[in-house]
């Protein structure tokens, strides 16, 4: 019986917990049997508490036994990124700095979960402060992707990717400031959607970079992925950049999985020269695909997407360097070096040192240059310029395609200590995602097969307007249902850590 | 020509409120030497009178009913508080001897 709940898709869980063919309790019970039996390898979790998160189980069943419609994924559990406040779990950010800290309240992408009936299993690794493709910047210990345990699960949401490509839970939250859901979905074979920015709250999300942080959901397919989306985004009075709109229609366009007629733009500056092989191999047969299920397709140019990296990891790093100012030592968090005989200005600087790692203290640094008296119109102005263009391409090509595709990666899941030492190597693994952060609009990953050179999983990534992020759960479905077909299988039954 | 002066980095970590050590300094002054070279693209793109996007969406104060709500209370508040005195936090001097 235990296997069989872990196969479900949660809109299958979520429907036999409802017809009382099994209970939030059992299904939280399997996949917490499954936690002990191979997080020990995957290193997906940080906190789990077994014993909060079936009574959590055992309060929906109660729930759902009075009568209660809490919705469809009601007692399905979920792996929580450690970057979204929680006030019954410890909180992180897989930070030193804030080394079992527990917050005063909930994020709202937590209440809303919990409001809709999910479970939450436990709070997943990252790369500290989301900054990061392959969590190995987190001060916790790095996460190993189910697919080749030597290889990265992709991040900064790498501890979610792991957790739901080996079966430890069936959902995931992330958040994708550069791509951190998208490439670590990618990697590990999932379904992974950065919604429209604004979509989706940001209270309660430990601050990165603002005006591009988005939370979303990861699932091993489409439809399970767009429940989730709806479950946890729309309209958040308590963030003052959250959209009021009704959140798309994102389930109905992951059921309707039909693209007759549909225009699809080929981004030509997201393809060639720099990319696996195999990676481009099986992004070109999917193009074929989608115009085999009856897509318009044509190639669409966008100049400025190849400086968008370059302006990302100015503007990234300069938020950064603002909102990291937070971290200083006189409310809560560590604090190192406070004698008696030490300034609070020493302590501040003493405390930062030791609690952050070096991709923090690198980026803290170079948001810090980019914004310095000086230097600010040459580097941060620029960025913001090249931020216009890039919005402007986006704008140009939606007035004639409804969507845009690309790799999600240039590359598979890469060794871990590959990039360790590089960052500029790192930061490419956001060569493609980058682009919609930049802009704001909608973003899915949907897995389009394994490259032949490594046998490990290949994204495709479809963006689309803001506001329109049920186009992407659309094409993405009509995909997944075209492979299963063509394959007669899913794409993670053929991973090592298949049940 | 190098981008960035390990003197460079030292004065920066003075204002990020970060007390490295001598090795991270040298560390950090060749690696963010090549992150600052191939992020200048930027300025090859971005000429003329582009403007700037400090953001995504076209919002602009946003406002809120200015009404009262539940707050934390002080025991919530000081809960992760590194140390606490009679319900305030307790922070080292902020001012010198002289003062």
């Amino acid at each position: 019986m235990g296997a069989e709940l872990l196969r479900m898709s949660a809109s299958e869980l979520g429907a036999a917990i409802r017809t009382g063919e099994t209970t939030s309790a059992a299904a939280t019970e399997a996949y917490l049997d499954r936690i002990v039996e191979v997080d020990g390898e995957v290193h997906a979790f940080l906190h789990v508490d077994r014993e909060a998160a079936l009574e959590q189980a055992r309060a929906v069943d109660a729930r759902l036994a009075e009568g209660a419609e809490p919705g469809p994924l009601a007692g399905v559990p979920v792996a929580h990124k450690d970057v979204f406040t929680t006030k019954d779990m410890p909180t992180t950010a897989a930070s030193k700095i804030l080394e079992g800290w527990r917050p005063p309240y909930d994020a709202t992408v937590t209440t809303r979960l919990r409001e809709a009936g999910l479970v939450i299993l436990g709070k997943t690794n990252m790369d500290e402060f989301a900054m990061g493709s392959s969590t190995e910047n987190s001060a916790y210990g790095t996460t190993r992707n189910p697919w080749d345990l030597s290889r990265i699960p992709g991040g900064s949401s790498g501890g979610s990717s792991a957790a739901v490509a080996a079966y430890e839970a069936p959902l995931a939250t992330g958040t994708d400031t550069g791509g951190s859901i998208r490439q670590p979905a990618a990697v590990c074979g999932l379904v992974g959607a950065k919604p429209t920015y604004g979509g989706s709250s940001r209270y309660g999300l430990i601050a990165f970079a603002s005006s591009l942080d988005t939370p979303g959901p990861f699932a091993r397919n489409v439809l399970d992925a767009a429940m989730l989306h709806e479950a946890f985004s729309g309209h958040d009075p308590r963030d003052s950049t959250s959209v009021d709109a009704p959140v798309p229609p994102v389930v109905e366009a992951a059921r309707r999985a039909d693209i007759e007629g549909l225009r699809v733009g080929v981004v030509k500056e997201l393809d060639g020269e720099g990319y696996q092989p195999g990676v481009l191999r099986r992004f070109h047969e999917t193009v074929e695909l989608l115009e085999g299920l009856g897509a318009k397709v044509a190639e669409v140019s966008c100049p400025s997407f190849g400086a968008a990296l370059a302006a990302y990891y100015l503007i990234a790093p300069s938020e950064c360097s603002s909102n990291l100012a937070r971290f200083d030592a006189m409310r809560y968090g560590l604090r190192v070096g406070d004698d008696g005989t030490r300034s609070a200005e020493e302590v501040m600087a003493l405390t930062r040192a030791e609690g952050f790692g070096p991709e923090v203290k690198r980026r803290i640094i170079l948001g810090t240059y980019a914004l310095s008296s000086g230097y600010y119109d040459a580097y941060y102005g620029s960025a913001q310029q090249v931020r216009t263009l890039v919005k402007r391409d986006f704008d140009a090509a939606f007035g004639s395609v409804d969507v845009l595709v690309s790799p999600t990666t240039p590359t598979t899941a890469f060794p871990i200590g590959e990039r360790a030492d590089d960052p500029m190597a790192m930061y490419l693994a956001d060569l493609c995602t980058i682009p919609s952060n930049l802009a704001g609009n909608a973003a899915l990953s949907v897995p389009c097969g394994l490259a032949p050179e490594d046998g490990l999983p290949v994204g495709l990534q479809i963006m689309a307007p803001a506001l329109a992020d049920d186009r992407t759960y659309r094409v993405g479905a009509a995909v997944e249902a075209a492979l299963a077909r063509q394959n007669g299988s899913d794409l993670l039954s053929g991973s090592a850590f298949a049940v | 020509m190098s981008a960035i002066t390990r003197d460079e980095v030292a004065h920066l970590a003075r204002l990020s409120r970060l007390a490295l050590h001598e090795d991270e300094l040298d560390q950090l002054a060749a690696q963010l030497d090549v992150i600052i070279s191939a992020v200048a693209k930027v300025q090859e793109v971005a000429q003329g009178d582009i403007p700037p996007s400090s953001h995504a969406l076209p919002l602009t104060n946003v406002y809120r009913p200015d009404e009262a709500r539940p707050g934390l209370d002080p025991d919530q508040a000081l809960a992760g508080a590194p140390a606490v005195e009679d319900e305030r936090f307790r922070v080292p001097r902020i001012l010198g001897e002289e003062a």
